[in-house]
């Protein structure tokens, strides 16, 4: 894979839709054969941001190039990309064989080779066996696995998906995540570009090779999960991506993960004092709520080697000595409205 | 569960409904096979004599040419600019968008003695001479509503994205027309045409004020009706137009109950387009 080729290229994008600015200088690079997520809560502009690249919606201003194409005024039927839409828009008069052999079947492929091309894909989703069924009759995660094959029938260089996984629930969109991760190996070699859109801040950590965290139609950050994770770049990102720890000290604003934190119940020591606010007790590990004295509120996640669900509750309320290392706090810009 | 009288009483009330609904056509139909030319019950035999002498006769034939001619243009006009509409309420937000709808659908509950009115007053004020035309716009006022409404139901509840996702998969306007819109629409179509021919085919109220001397076959039915000299051709005539219209009805429900083309929660889906059935 060359790294260094661009696939999708984003400059200068401003959408408006009356009043209401949808994205506003946006400028997004996305490398052939990657995993890249637009992350960011409803309204944020990732949805818009996915529609333009396939061309659904033109820009009020801005480019936008495929494959260092230029393909800003192009119809979506004129652009080498393909969408998975979050409610699947399986057509439900035709046969889930027929679904998948549209888009070769609109282009003039060969009824034999259409055939062979269809078979195929439905075993790379493993569904060899429900070609002759209307969509009606499958299951969501059926239905979800066909749109995939759907698109990728057709090897376009950039595949776009919009919130696949969000009908599903959870147990279900687990295991796709997984699926979907295997399948973008097993068609790498063709190098088709995986542009994925979610709110789950979890999906976007375990599937992107990398992501851009989207607030009020601009992008915020753009990392690889790693980075975004542990140094977020601003307060919005902190929060949206993890849990919000934000600490003013000495005119200094920084952030530090929870699991960073080391919490100890004795006060003399360095670090910072404070008061247990709130005990949250998940299974594997708990999550302490605590009050500093000195202003704020960190959240502490502790894993319950030792500590049983009546001990973790019955700490609410103590005082406690929170202590980090400096290298694990990071500065961010204030605003974004955590 | 409701309780097994509550259920008998249920099932009990049912069928007096039925009864009550159906029992006059049922002896309108006996009625039409009557070999006496006089109405008495038990009918003293069986015969098909009448339907060759219906069938004969030219006055017959003429208003019923005329019906199935008024029910085709009128139901053509209606497909063309109910199906216009539903596109245009559906696709755009524009101011007066609601009004325009209600304005649409106003006819249908209007009664037909104001629609009949009202359109008498306009050609006689406008000076439009009453022909076969000025019958097939007032059938055509009420005849737009169910091709109107069967439409927008279906494409209310087809996903938009499949158009996009038609788009999206290389098809052009066209290829997406004919491979996903029509296929989607079709059976609305013909539902809600097949619906507007049975309005119109049995429609007399709007008709008395908006024909001049021509004669539909309900309004042939009417004028024989009160003269009583003709019975027996109009039970045959009157068993014809129930079949005529029965049929189209039926096949028009079955078109709209479960064509694949739904998407889930049919079940209120059904509800939503049997409503429109009813205004038959």
């Amino acid at each position: 894979m060359p790294a260094a080729e661009i696939d999708v290229r984003l400059s200068g994008i401003r959408k408006t839709y009356g009043d209401v600015v949808a994205v506003d200088e946006l400028d997004l690079d996305i490398k052939t054969g990657e995993f890249f997520t637009l992350l960011g809560p409803s309204g944020s502009g990732k949805t818009t941001t996915l529609r333009l690249i396939a061309g659904f919606e033109r820009p009020d201003r801005g480019r936008i190039a495929l494959g260092g194409r230029d393909v800003t005024n192009r119809a979506p039927y004129e652009r080498d990309v393909n969408t998975v839409f979050q409610d699947y828009a399986l057509f439900p008069h035709m046969t889930v064989a027929d679904n998948v052999a549209y888009g070769l079947r609109v282009k003039g492929v060969p009824k034999a080779e259409r055939k062979r091309r269809v078979q195929e894909i439905l075993r790379v989703v493993r569904l060899p066996d429900v070609g002759r069924r209307k969509p009606v009759q499958l299951s969501g995660g059926q239905r979800q696995r066909i749109a995939l094959a759907r698109s990728l029938v057709n090897a376009p260089k950039v595949l776009l998906l919009d919130e696949p996984l969000g009908a599903l629930d959870l147990k279900l969109r687990q295991e796709m995540q997984i699926e979907l991760k295997r399948i973008q190996r097993e068609v790498s070699e063709v190098g088709i570009t995986f542009v994925y859109v979610t709110h789950d801040q979890e999906e976007a950590l375990t599937m992107s090779d990398r992501l851009a965290v989207f607030n009020e139609g601009r992008i915020e950050q753009i990392g690889t999960p790693a980075e975004v994770y542990e140094r977020p770049s601003t307060q919005f990102v902190a929060g949206f991506v993890g849990v919000s720890n934000v600490l003013e000290r000495g005119g200094r604003t920084f952030t530090v993960r929870p699991e960073k934190i080391q919490m100890h119940f004795d006060e003399t020591g360095g670090g910072e004092l404070g008061r247990i606010e709130d005990v949250v007790y998940v299974g594997m590990f708990t999550r302490y709520i605590v009050e500093l004295d000195s202003g704020g509120e960190l959240t502490v996640v502790r894993q319950n080697l030792e500590t049983s669900s009546q001990e973790a509750l019955e700490s609410r309320g103590k005082r406690v000595r929170l202590e980090w290392r400096p290298e694990h706090t990071f500065v961010i810009e204030r605003g974004g409205g955590a | 569960m409701e309780r097994k009288t509550t259920r008998a009483a249920l099932l009990g009330w049912t069928v007096l409904v039925v009864l009550f609904l159906w029992t006059p056509l049922a002896i309108i139909a006996v009625y039409a096979f009557n070999s006496s030319n006089i109405q008495v019950w038990p009918i003293p035999g069986w015969t098909l004599h009448w339907f060759r002498v219906a069938w004969r006769d030219p006055d017959v034939r003429s208003s019923l040419w005329l019906s199935v001619n008024v029910g085709l243009r009128a139901t053509g006009i209606s497909l063309l600019l109910g199906t216009m509409a539903a596109f245009a309420i559906h696709r755009f937000r524009f101011f007066g968008r609601e009004s325009i709808s209600f304005l649409l659908l106003l006819p249908i509950a209007l009664p037909g003695i104001i629609t009949g009115m009202a359109l008498n007053s306009f050609y006689v004020f406008t000076g439009i001479s009453f022909s076969i035309w000025t019958i097939v716009i007032g059938h055509a006022t009420f005849c737009i509503v169910v091709v109107y409404n069967n439409v927008l139901a279906r494409l209310r509840r087809t996903q938009t994205s499949l158009v996009e996702a038609s788009m999206d998969l290389g098809a052009d306007g066209w290829q997406t027309f004919r491979f996903v819109v029509w296929p989607v629409l079709s059976t609305a179509l013909v539902a809600g045409g097949l619906l507007a021919f049975a309005l119109s085919f049995d429609e007399v109220i709007v008709t008395t004020f908006t024909a001049g001397a021509q004669t539909t076959l309900p309004i042939f039915i009417l004028d024989n009706l009160k003269q009583g000299q003709q019975l027996p051709i109009v039970n045959v005539v009157a068993f014809a137009v129930i079949l005529l219209t029965i049929v189209p009805v039926a096949i028009s429900v079955r078109l709209t109950r479960d064509t694949g083309v739904l998407r889930r929660g049919a079940a209120t889906v059904t509800a939503a387009e049997s409503v429109e059935i009813t205004t038959v």
